[in-house]
């Protein structure tokens, strides 16, 4: 175990993963192989490392899918991956053009391979699977590109699809049925995925899952939020576009949803509700809840119950005046019509901008303490006159889109938050945004990386900093600890700056162009100074005579 | 004609055109979209092609073609990670890259059935509340196309169709879906980037008529753009060159553009 008066970590190994690549994934650990899938920009991406953990920095196997490289060419923000799983003997994960794989975990050899994503219309897997019950849900990404957005089961042991859930369109396509029983008034009524779009645009409507999913196996639940509706000029789509922004509850069998909740009703910013739900069973107001935590690209942190669907809070954890704030009664978010965007004309100082308040960096939560670790980003954006700008032989014109950091707030933070008291015990700030997740361990600490390099320990409880490594390249990964062969605890973490915010790096983007890399030029002028492309993958160990 | 006259003539045409010493090269690299009618396909068979064709043998170059759909980060990817040298067509004022003098100018037309004798002229035809309409799409951040803008403007929202231009790139001419639209009456009328247009009218079904969309003085949306060849930015002499190349086949490149159909704004070219 880990804890806070470790003195220092050592740095037990080091594992090249790519000379530029971005590492956006989780390494995780099995038997005593860890895994690692890397997503290098200028190599063919979705290469999976396994590395020995008896005989650290050395790799056991190497599986290269050599994806279709037109996904590079399509895919959104980044050519990125959020992580693969792990699942009787087999390594899940999925490729940005479109397919999932299942590895066997000892040899490395293909045992399955599925092509879910069609990646000639633009849509792309990053998205880390998750298997519940035997089956592997996977959802695709590509909003930027018109596709529809969808959830798939695949049995885990073929990769057969054995359920399909839209979301957009008719209840059936969405598998919406008796057992629907969303909390609020209006998710309610019949084939809303239709009514709540103009004619027919909800078959381009978006509503991606490129984020986490969620199991609570007592109440027989999977929770994944719902990306940014499509296209994203909000005049083109009056209506509240269901169901993109939002969250769904199903059952993992059947794919059958049982609740939906809209964070985002006609998203006008880019605030997809993606965002992971945390689930855990707190006591509220004397009462021990079922809840769902998800801290929101929008800026607010719902404490939901994951039962039913209603939401109990809704408290802003960074800079906000897209709205003003989440009526309870209603479930609605209540608008700031000052901010909203208008076509071809210039919007100033909206917060957040639209990588949100907290992009995909999971948070971590911690039973000792009972807090939400969240790490996240303080920005807002500036939406100005027009450029011009060509795709398919089609000049196009848009909002030129500026992100910068909010005036009087970091770039980055990692909040400790309690949902019960609904307030911010600590923050811990950063110059950047904190791209990376959180980690929290039983031994009381705190976890994160930072986009210029340093993969930092914090107490749990004080978020005072205890330990810091310098790594070569920035980090926007997710950190894991695991239980070594030889008993002893571990924390790993990949470097490698990317992602959307470090494709300035990656790219060799001009900063001087303030909307390079979709509006990040202004906002991470200083990051190429400070980091380099790059990954490796760090494992940690306690210094020997360390108390375990 | 003796030998040495043929000698001298071939001389003198070299040293117009004579490779920049500091700008050594013995090909035309171009980066173009291996799928996309009328502009470019990896046949050679788009007007892009031809007046690159054009350029090259002006140039005395070989021609090479790097071959990448023309999505998101096409220019980022192709001219500016140095995989090519030229862009045969990008809007003249993209801060992406440095341009030559524009070559054409199109605007986004209307296309309808001629049997329809509608005749538009304006998106602010009242007629097009009660008509079916058909508008291309992009699905970028926060941008579209200008008619797709100026519709969503005006209100016109449920008696519109999007057609996004991202579309699957394995099969023939993916973005022609809309002319045919129209031709198969889906549409009453569609609103269409010129080329594209123009080109796949002349070889639709039925017979259509294509108007450019006229721009009012209060629409802040461009509905016309100058279309030029695109270099790096820090090849100012490569972008001279070109120009002068481009001015050499002025005619040639007319006679191409008339031939593909290509509906062309004129007298407004950027200097």
């Amino acid at each position: 175990m880990l804890t806070p008066d470790l003195g220092v970590l050592k740095s037990e190994a080091a594992a090249a993963i790519s000379s530029a690549a971005a590492g956006c994934s989780s390494s995780f650990v099995v038997g005593i192989s860890t895994a690692a899938a890397s997503e290098p920009a200028s190599v063919p991406p979705n290469q999976v490392f396994a590395l020995d953990l008896v005989n650290p920095g050395t790799q056991k196997w190497t599986y290269k899918p050599d994806p279709v490289p037109a996904a590079q060419g399509v895919a959104c923000c980044d050519v990125v991956n959020r992580g693969g799983t792990y699942y009787d003997g087999k390594i899940i994960f999925n490729t940005l053009d479109g397919q999932t794989l299942a590895v066997d975990a000892k040899s490395g050899k293909l045992v399955w391979r599925t092509t879910l994503g069609n990646i000639h219309q633009g849509e792309t897997l990053t998205m880390a699977p998750l298997v519940v019950r035997g089956k592997v849900l996977v959802g695709d990404s590509g909003g930027e590109f018109g596709v529809r957005g969808w959830l798939t089961a695949l049995d885990a042991s073929t990769g057969k699809q054995v359920w399909r859930a839209y979301n957009t369109g008719p209840d059936t396509d969405v598998l919406i049925g008796a057992g629907f029983k969303p909390y609020y008034q209006q998710d309610r009524g019949k084939d809303l995925g239709v009514s709540s779009w103009p004619p027919g645009r909800w078959q381009t409507g978006g509503g991606t899952v490129w984020g986490f999913i969620s199991y609570d196996p007592e109440l027989d639940l999977i929770y994944y939020g719902t990306a940014n509706p499509g296209p994203w000029n909000p005049d083109l789509r009056p209506g509240d576009n269901k169901w993109t922004c939002g969250i769904f509850a199903r059952r993992p069998e059947t794919g059958e949803a049982v609740w939906f909740y809209q964070t985002s009703p006609h998203d006008l910013y880019d605030h997809d509700g993606i965002n992971e739900s945390v689930l855990v069973d707190l006591p509220v107001e004397g009462k021990m809840r079922k809840l769902l935590l998800h801290p929101g690209r929008n800026g607010y942190v719902y404490v939901m119950d994951r039962q039913s669907g209603q939401v109990l809070s809704a408290t802003p954890f960074a800079p906000i005046n897209s709205s003003k704030g989440v009526d309870l009664v209603s479930g609605k978010l209540i608008p700031n019509e000052e901010k909203k965007p208008v076509s071809g004309r210039t919007i100033r100082d909206i917060c957040p901008a639209a990588p949100g308040a907290k992009d995909w960096q999971p948070t971590a939560f911690s039973p000792q303490t009972n807090l939400l670790y969240i790490p996240h980003q303080n920005l807002c954006e500036d939406i100005e006159a027009l450029e011009a700008s060509y795709i398919e032989g089609t000049p196009y014109v848009g909002a030129n889109v500026r992100y910068y950091i909010a005036p009087g707030f970091p770039g980055g933070s990692v909040d400790a938050f309690d949902p019960i008291q609904k307030k911010k015990v600590w923050t811990v700030n950063e110059k950047l945004p904190v791209w990376s997740g959180a980690l929290a361990t039983g031994g009381g600490l705190v976890f994160y990386g930072t986009m210029d390099g340093y993969f930092k320990a914090v107490d749990a409880r004080t978020g005072k900093a205890l330990w810091q490594f310098k790594t070569g390249s920035g980090i926007i990964s997710q950190p894991t600890t695991f239980k070594g062969p030889d008993g002893n605890q571990y924390v790993a973490v990949l470097d490698g700056i990317g992602g959307w915010p470090g494709s300035v790096v990656v790219n060799q983007l001009d900063t001087r162009d303030q909307t390079a890399g979709n509006g990040w030029g202004a906002a991470m002028r200083e990051l190429e100074h400070v980091t380099r492309p790059g990954s490796t993958l760090y494992v940690f160990a306690l210094p020997p005579g360390a108390k375990p | 004609m003796s030998p040495w006259q043929v000698l001298l003539v071939g001389w003198l045409a070299g040293t117009s055109t004579a490779p920049d010493p500091r700008h050594p090269q013995r090909t035309l690299r171009v980066c173009a979209d291996p799928n996309n009618l009328p502009f470019s396909n990896s046949r050679g068979e788009g007007f892009e092609n031809r007046i690159a064709e054009l350029l090259a043998a002006d140039l005395h170059l070989g021609l090479e073609y790097t071959w990448w759909a023309q999505r998101r980060g096409f220019v980022r990817r192709t001219l500016n990670a140095k995989t090519c040298d030229v862009i045969m067509g990008l809007p003249a004022d993209m801060d992406i890259a440095a341009t030559t003098r524009p070559y054409y100018r199109s605007a986004y037309v209307f296309v309808s059935r001629s049997d329809r004798n509608l005749r538009l002229r304006s998106l602010d035809d009242a007629r097009l509340k009660s008509l079916r309409v058909g508008v291309q799409l992009v699905g970028d951040d926060g941008a579209n196309t200008p008619p797709a803008h100026a519709l969503a403007q005006r209100g016109l929202v449920d008696n519109v169709r999007g057609f996004p231009v991202v579309r699957d790139f394995r099969e023939a001419n993916p973005l022609r879906n809309i002319v045919d639209a129209v031709g198969r009456g889906e549409v009453d009328v569609a609103v269409v980037w010129g080329p594209l247009a123009g080109y796949f009218a002349q070889r639709g079904a039925v017979p259509l008529r294509i108007s450019p969309v006229e721009v009012t003085s209060d629409e802040h949306w461009p509905m016309a753009f100058d279309i030029a060849v695109a270099v790096r930015k820090d090849e100012p002499l490569f972008r001279d060159r070109l120009n002068d190349a481009l001015d050499r086949n002025r005619q040639a490149i007319e006679r191409i553009l008339d031939t593909y159909g290509v509906p062309r704004l004129t007298g407004r070219l950027a200097p």
